[in-house]
This record gives structure tokens, sequence and C-alpha cells, in this order.
């Protein structure tokens, strides 16, 4: 065993592959863990197979850069400077006097505890998509973005089905086009913002000629499968119809609580991995025993106006089978929060060289913002130099990742003039009829959400959510969090999450002394 | 006016309201922001050794009883009794000395020997040498109760509003407060400001060393109800007299009407320090699975912490303050504020009226300290 520094990286996407391999290639010994069975972390995993079956031109070269990172982190495994432990779960990171310790769970089954002591710890967890719901969000047949990206992996057959992409943000082009180019007639993609999300060279935008050229790749082969465009135009309601069977929609079966775990991956219906590695959520009303014969069979859309309110009159009828939703993506930072880290907006605060406010831990990709995979890439480059350098006691040489810290700034910016591009419908709110169910694993509808706020008194995420159990299941708000706050007419606050994932007490109870990774214990 | 609109203040208003007073409840934030909103519902006097204290918890007791009549099920009350075992056979006949004393104040507290501790709790660990079933321990849902007592108040509800001090004639007696959305004028001014009440009381001019003291709650995954009462181990109650600002920790372990299992409370003082501590939770995790093995496979999905008001003698202030004419205490209760909150109410409303109160007010007087220091 070499005597380098240990680095411990939280993620391999793009941004804890990149870092990792920085690292190592600058004398660092680094331990990666990942809560899934393979690197890749959202991007190279997810699109992978749809995109090998076309190879697009603008999508061939990010495909290049994913061998380059999966060859030099092979690499570095075989030089003996690189762990790399997948299925592991971190549920916490601890600061002790010397160092750290990072806490894990094996999975899938997430009983078996690891633990990691390291120098410096690099949090690389990403985000989660966000979702805001609308009535009949809960039907079996939605999905978010990302679940209808998994779908396509095959655990279902998809050809043969008739989805609507909808919602906000630059993702659901991408998610469109892998669809229908699995077979999927895809009706529309419906989404809030004007056409300009479409395409069109203004600012920021037009500095990023590769993205636009993804943008124009993506439309052009949505207008190939004959994909309608509806821009400035919202979902308003998800109908159901009876599948086979008698049972009346709605809560049937046992009172009392049930236990509310997520299902596994493969279901078609709302999945977000909102709790890294535990795939889904379940509604209670479709959980296993209960019999659901509710499934999605329609949608209405409608026209936004100027103000990005419903146009009255607008509303039609698009049936469909399958509805894939997605309203952007929010980071990742309960690891971060429970070490203390300050946070800016919804995500991890970093200096210019990827540092957090806490000695020791640094962070890059989507924990600290939302910006896609080639942003993430060039702050995970810069961290893992500038681990390197301060673990072998001297300030780094910024000008050594100078290329880097450049794409980081011009990709700050387009990220920014995404976010002004890409916005949910205004009052989107107004839109969500008393019974639905805003928080899923609670049961908790918009109307006890308003009832806390306008006559008991709630005024923020955490006492809406003492005044009407909002965001207290399995998913711990990650899921409901911003419909609450919409409803609410506050913030939207990060809460408190100690544990990244939840932890079995006999776990908690004993100090686990395990030195290092699996097979050790 | 009451400042405060944590479960101390909601019951001050509520019962001041019900005396015929017309009133104005401040808060920097919502209700139930503060520690309110991050403690746990026990209603407790199984862990109150004889003397002033447990006088007032039996009187909240009956208030308690009395409110979630009203309320009915809104505040998730449930009078669900608490079982204090004892893990050694000394603690056993420390445990039955202590409850001989409650049951000469007025306390039901039922030894329970063998098999009858199975009977009670039939998941606990194996072997136990006993316990004290303690019949009138009761839970409610502190911010639930806090929100509906303020509405049933009709107090006039004013959130998002800080005072910034608080107004006095020339004579020094008090006025009213100031916030930062203006005067708001009054003749009497209640002091429900939880663990923020010495700063308020020193805007008026006059100090109660009120001072916070840490504690983490763990909250499971749901389960269908295999823990009945409130149980935990005896020493808990030595815990909770202690001195001592290092990290203790006993469980109380209760099944919630919603399913999770309630895992608390650990008391440090380490100041307003919100950063999490694994030491603290791994403390409450050991205690909760020694009593209930079956627990080490049921994961914690959250934990949340607060910080307890607490004075030196670990009894909360109630009660005019004789240095600032106008001005009521009603805080300081520590880990038992929401417990404590109605009979407090009740004892602050007659202090307003100018009734006697139920209950002799010299060991909870707000300048008891100025004196000791003298
Ligand atoms: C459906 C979809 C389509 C997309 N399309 C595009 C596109 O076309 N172009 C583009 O630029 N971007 C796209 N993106 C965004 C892109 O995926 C992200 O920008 C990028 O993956 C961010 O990289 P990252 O390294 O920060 O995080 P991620 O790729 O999210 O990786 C984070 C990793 O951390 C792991 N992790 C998190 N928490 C824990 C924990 N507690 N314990 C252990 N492991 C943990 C996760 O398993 C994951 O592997 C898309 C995203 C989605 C969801
Ligand atoms: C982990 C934990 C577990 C607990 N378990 C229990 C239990 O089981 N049973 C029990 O009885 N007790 C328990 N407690 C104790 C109980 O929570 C407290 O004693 C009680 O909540 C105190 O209520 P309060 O109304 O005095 O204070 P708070 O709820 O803190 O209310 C004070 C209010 O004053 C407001 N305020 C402060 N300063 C100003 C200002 N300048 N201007 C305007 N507003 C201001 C604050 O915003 C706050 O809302 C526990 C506490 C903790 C931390």
């Amino acid at each position: 065993m070499t005597e380098r520094p240990h680095l411990a990286v939280i993620g391999a996407g793009p941004a804890g592959l990149a870092a990792t391999v920085a690292a190592a290639a600058h004398g660092l010994r680094v331990t990666l863990l990942d809560s899934a069975a393979q690197a890749g972390g959202q991007f190279y995993r997810q699109p992978a197979d749809g995109l090998r079956a076309r190879r697009p031109q603008a999508l061939h070269h990010q495909w290049r850069t994913w061998e380059r990172l999966r060859d030099a982190l092979d690499a570095h495994v075989k030089a003996g400077h690189v762990r790399h432990l997948t299925d592991h779960h971190v549920w916490c990171v601890e600061r002790g006097a010397d160092g750290f310790t990072v806490h894990a769970l094996l999975g899938p089954e997430q009983e078996e505890p690891v633990s990691v002591p390291a120098d410096a710890v690099l949090l690389a967890t990403g985000g989660y998509e966000k979702v805001l719901p609308f009535p009949g969000w809960t039907l079996p047949g939605v999905l978010t973005a990302g679940g209808a990206q998994a779908m396509l992996k095959g655990t279902l057959a998809v050809s043969g089905r008739t989805a609507v992409v909808a919602g906000t943000g630059p993702l659901l082009l991408p998610v469109a086009a892998g669809l229908a180019a699995a077979g999927v007639k895809v009706a529309a993609l419906v989404e809030s913002a004007g056409p300009r999300a479409f395409l069109r060279r203004t600012g920021a935008l037009a500095a990023q000629p590769g993205k636009l050229a993804e943008g124009a790749g993506y439309a052009a082969r949505l207008a190939r499968h004959r994909v309608r465009l509806l821009g400035r135009h919202t979902v308003v309601e998800a109908h159901g119809a009876e599948r086979g069977g008698s049972e009346p929609q709605g809560r049937s079966g046992g009172e009392g609580p049930s236990t509310r775990r997520p299902e596994g991956p493969g279901t078609a219906r709302l999945s977000t991995p909102a709790v890294p590695g535990t795939a889904g959520l379940s509604t209670p009303a479709a959980a296993p025993g209960r019999r659901t014969t509710h499934m999605l069979a329609a949608v209405t859309v409608a026209a936004l106006d100027a103000e990005r309110r419903v146009r009255p009159g607008t509303q039609r009828r698009i049936p469909c089978d399958t509805l894939a939703v997605g309203h952007g993506m929010l980071a990742h930072t309960d690891l971060a929060e429970s070490l203390g880290c300050r946070l800016e907006g919804t995500g991890v605060r970093v200096d210019d060289e990827q540092r957090t406010d806490v000695p020791g831990v640094w962070a890059a990709g989507e924990t600290t913002g939302i910006g896609g995979a080639a942003l993430a890439l060039a702050e995970g480059h810069i961290a893992g130099r500038s681990v390197a350098a301060r673990l072998h006691g001297h300030a780094p040489d910024p000008r050594t990742w100078a290329a880097a810290a450049k794409t980081r700034t011009r990709l700050r910016a387009f990220s920014a003039a995404l976010d002004a591009v890409y916005a949910p419908p205004a009052h989107w709110a107004e839109q969500i009829t008393d019974d639905t169910v805003v928080c899923r694993c609670e049961e908790v509808t918009a109307g006890a959400v308003r009832e806390a706020v306008g006559e008991l008194g709630a005024g923020d995420l955490r006492t809406v959510k003492l005044l009407t159990r909002a965001g207290m299941g399995w998913c711990q708000g990650r899921v409901c969090a911003p419909a609450v706050a919409g409803l609410a007419g506050c913030e939207l606050t990060p809460s408190r999450r100690p544990f990244a994932r939840p932890v079995p007490l006999g776990v908690l109870a004993h100090q686990h002394t395990h030195p290092t990774g699996r097979g050790s214990s | 006016m009451v400042v405060g609109a944590g479960m101390v203040g909601a019951a001050c208003a509520l019962y001041a309201a019900r005396a015929g007073l017309d009133v104005v409840l401040v808060d920097r934030g919502p209700v139930a922001g503060g520690t309110t909103g991050a403690g746990e519902g026990n209603l407790l006097v199984s862990d109150k050794e004889p003397g002033p204290e447990l006088d007032l918890a039996l009187l909240s007791l009956r208030l308690w009883g009395e409110l979630a009549g009203e309320f009915g099920t809104a505040v998730e009350y449930e009078a669900k009794g608490g079982v204090v075992v004892a893990t050694s056979p000394a603690s056993l006949a420390a445990l039955g000395r202590f409850a001989a004393g409650q049951r000469a104040a007025g306390v039901v507290a039922e030894p329970v020997e063998g098999d009858a501790l199975y009977g009670l709790e039939p998941h606990l660990a194996h072997g136990l040498p006993g316990a004290v079933h303690y019949p009138q321990d009761c839970q409610v849902m502190p911010a639930l109760a806090a929100a509906h007592a303020v509405r049933a108040s009709g107090a006039r509800l004013l959130t998002g509003r800080t005072v910034t001090d608080v107004l006095r004639t020339p004579g020094g007696a008090v006025r009213g407060v100031r916030s930062d959305h203006g005067d708001l004028h009054a003749p009497a001014v209640v002091n429900a400001a939880g663990t923020w009440g010495a700063e308020l009381a020193s805007l008026a001019g006059t100090t109660l060393p009120v001072l916070p003291r840490r504690g983490f709650v763990l909250v499971t995954e749901p389960l269908p109800r295999r823990v009945r009462h409130k149980v935990y181990a005896a020493d808990y109650v030595a815990d909770v007299a202690s001195d001592s600002a290092a990290l203790q920790a006993s469980p109380v372990v209760e099944g919630t009407a919603a399913g999770p299992v309630l895992i608390g409370a650990s008391r440090e003082r380490v100041g307003f320090d919100r950063s999490f501590s694994l030491p603290a939770v791994r403390a409450l995790a050991a205690g909760a699975t020694r009593l209930f093995p079956f627990l080490s496979d049921v994961r914690a999905v959250r934990a949340y912490l607060g910080f307890r008001p607490y004075l030196p003698d670990h009894l909360p202030a109630i009660g005019p303050d004789p240095r600032a004419p106008g001005l009521y205490h009603a805080c300081g209760h520590e880990g038992a504020g929401i417990g404590l909150a109605t009979g407090t109410g009740h004892l602050i409303a007659q202090a307003l009226t100018a009734r006697t109160p139920d209950l002799d007010l010299t060991p909870f007087r707000p300048d008891r300290f100025t004196e000791e220091a003298a």
C-alpha cells in the first residue's frame, strides 16, 4: 500500500468520475462510492442504451468522453490507486478529529454497514427530478422524465404505448426523442415555456453552439417522428379510466399505518431517483395488495397566455397511456448539510476550487446547482486537482485547470440563461384542486396544506409538515417540498435530513469500526 | 399581549381569552416554529419527583384531559400510559422507592413484575426485572395542539413579527412592545418566548437566565403498533434532573398513531449548535434497541433536534415580574413544556385577572435567581 493521502468521492456520475481520475492522476488514493451497480451517474447510465441505437452526431462526442473516463478509471483501479465501491449507499459522512468517516449500507438490501475513513471528502451526489403536482398525477402511467428513460431499458414493453411528455426544462427534449426512437408514439411534447425553449439564439444560449446543435438535433428527430411540440402549454389534469376489474378508484383496503416503502424499479408509475438507489415511490392506492383499476387514459392540456396563466377555453384532451413529467432538477444536499456545509439557493455553496465552507469537504456537479453533464465534468476535474494539491500540503495553481474553469464559467452562465427560459406556469399552484394529493407518502391533500397555512398559522415548510405530515414519509419531502412550498406561498428551503438513506437502528446502535469496504466486515 | 406562539404561549392565549381578556399573540415565525415544533408530546407525571413541578404536571394533565374532549382527535391526544422499566435489580429497588413517593403525592404508579410486564409490552427485551406502570401519562402532537389552542382562543394572531423592544412608562411599567412592524400597546405582556425568554426579559430591563439544552429525536419508518405505551429506562429519571453538560441519553420509546416509532431524547448543553451529532443519535438507537430488540431491523428515516429552554433549578418561571410591573413570564419549561403548558396558561390567566392561583407560584417566581445571586 502506498502512503498516498486518501480522498473519498461520493457519487460516480460525471462530476465524481472526473474528480476521481484527476485526483488519482495527481497522487491521491481515492475511494469512489456510489449506490448504483455501475459508474456513470444519471447521465452516462441512463441514455446509453437509447443512444447506442442511433448515435446522433452531437451525442457521439459525449459517448467518447464517457469511454475515456471509464478507461482512465479502470487504469487507476488496476494500478491500485482507486477503489470503486458499487452498491454502496452512503447515509452519513461524519467529521472527526482527524479526518472523516463515510458510513454506507451495502445494497440492494441496505442492511450491512460499511465505514470508509478518509482525509478529505468530495460530494458529487448529483440531483434529482422535480415534479409539480396536478390533478391526476398519482395515476399509474404517470412517470417522471427520468422514470420514462428507465422504462426504455426494457423492464416494460414500451412499443405500442402512447406517451405525452410534459413540464418544463431541457430534459424533456431528449426524453421525448428517446421514447420516440424506442417505438413509443409520442402524442405531444408539452412545454410551459415559450417556443424559445425549443430553439432560439439569444445571449448565453447563442454562446453554446454545441448545446444548440443538441437541441436542434432533438427537434429534428422529434419532427421526423411527428411529435407535436406544444410550447407555452401545460397539463392541467390527467384522467384515469378503469382497466379490467370494477373496484372504484380511491383508497381501499385496511386502515392503519402501512409500510410505505418504495417499490422496486421498473414499475410504470411515478418513479424518481429522489431517494437514489431505492427507485420509485409508491402511492398507497397502488401499493401491492390493493387493487388498482384506474390507469392513465388521457390528459387535458391548455395554452398559457403571455403571463404564463392558463388561457380559458383552450383546454383539449389528448389520449395517452403514459405521461412523462418533469419540472427541472434539484440538488441532493443531505450529506453536505449534516456535515454543516452552507448552501446557496438550493445547492451546496463552493468557492473557485470547489471547496465547501467546511474544511476538508469539496463538492462538484449538480449537488452544487443544476447545470448539465459537461458542467459537472468541469467542476469535478477542478475539485480533483484542488484536493490533490491541498492534501499534499500546497495551494493549487488555478492555471493548471484554466480550460475547465473557462468551461465552468460559460456553462454556469448558460444554465442561468436556461433557468430564465424554463419556468412552470405562473400561479400553477392555483390549478391544484383541494382533493389533489400532494404528499404521496403521507397522502396529504392540497386542501390540507391550504388549511394549515390559512387557518392554523403555518408559515414555512417545517410548520406545514408538522401540521399536515406533508414530507414526513419515506421520501422525506424530496418529492413534495416544491409543491408544498408553492401551495403555502413560502420559500423552498432545503429541509434537514441527517440520514441521506433510511438506516436500520441496529446499524446506528453499533459503532462500526470496519476499516475498509466490502468484504472486510 | 403574549409573545411567542409555541405551546406555552398558545395555552396562555387560550386561558387568558377564556378569562375574558382581549388577547394578541405575536411571534417572529409561524405558529409552533420554535421548540414546540421540535419536541415530542409526552405529557408525563412518571418522570417527576414530588414537588412543585409534579403539582403543576397533575394540574396540567387534568386540563389536557378537558381540552382533549374539546379538540377531539385533531391534536392526536392519547391517554396511553407510561411504563418505566428497571434494567437491574438495583434500579428496580430505586424505582420502587421513587414510585412510592409519587403515589403519596397523588400519582397512580403500579408496580409490574414478571409476566405482567410482557403483558403490557410484549416486545420488550427478555429478562427485565420489572417496571412501574403510570396510567396517567399521555401524549399529544405538540404543533397541532398549539395550532388548535391558538385557533380556539380567538386571539389576534400576528405571525412574522419580531419583538425588538418592550415599551415601558417613565415609571417602569410595561405598556406594550415594539416590533419590526410597529408598536403594539397592551397593559400586560406575557413572555412566552421559550428558549429565547432571556432575550425578551432583557428587552424589558430585567433578567431571566433561560439557557438552551439540545435534544435529538429519532423517527423510524411507519410500523404496525408494537410499542403500546411510553416506555423508558429508569435511568431517564436521573438524567432529567442532571446538572451535567455532557451528553446523556436514555430512550423514551413510543409508537405513534401515524405509525412511526419515536425515540428521544438526548440532552446536551452545547448552546444553539444546530449541527448534527451522530454520537447523540447512536446513543438513542443503542438505548432503544436494548429495550426493544426488534427495533434493530427497523429503519430510522430522520432525526430532528431542538433546544429546550431550561432554568438553573429546572423549574419554569411562571407569574408576574415584580421588577417590571405588567410583565409576566411563562417560560423555561425545559423538556416538559408541552405537558406543563395547560397548567401554566391557566395560572397565568389567574394572575392576569388578579385571582388567587390554584397553585402557589412561589417556587416559580421569575425573580428567584436574582436573590440567589445577591
Ligand atoms: C432524464 C435525464 C436526461 C438528461 N439529459 C441530459 C442531456 O441530454 N444533456 C446534459 O448535459 N445533461 C442531461 N441530463 C443531466 C445530467 O444527467 C446531469 O447533469 C449529470 O448527470 C450530473 O452529473 P453529477 O455527476 O453531478 O451527478 P449524477 O450524474 O446525478 O451522479 C450522482 C451519483 O451519485 C450517486 N449518489 C447520490 N447520492 C448518493 C449516496 N447517498 N450514496 C451513494 N451514491 C449516491 C448516484 O447514484 C449517482 O450515480 C439528464 C438528466 C436526466 C435525469
Ligand atoms: C428533543 C426535544 C424533546 C422534547 N420532548 C418533550 C416532551 O415529550 N414533552 C414535553 O412536555 N416537552 C418536551 N420538550 C420540551 C418542549 O418542546 C418545550 O418545553 C416547549 O416546546 C416550550 O414551549 P414554548 O412555547 O415555551 O417555546 P417555543 O415553542 O420555543 O415558543 C417560543 C416562541 O417564541 C418566539 N419568539 C422568541 N423570541 C421572540 C421575539 N423576540 N419576538 C417574537 N417572537 C419570539 C419563537 O419564535 C417561538 O415560536 C422537548 C424538547 C426537545 C428539544
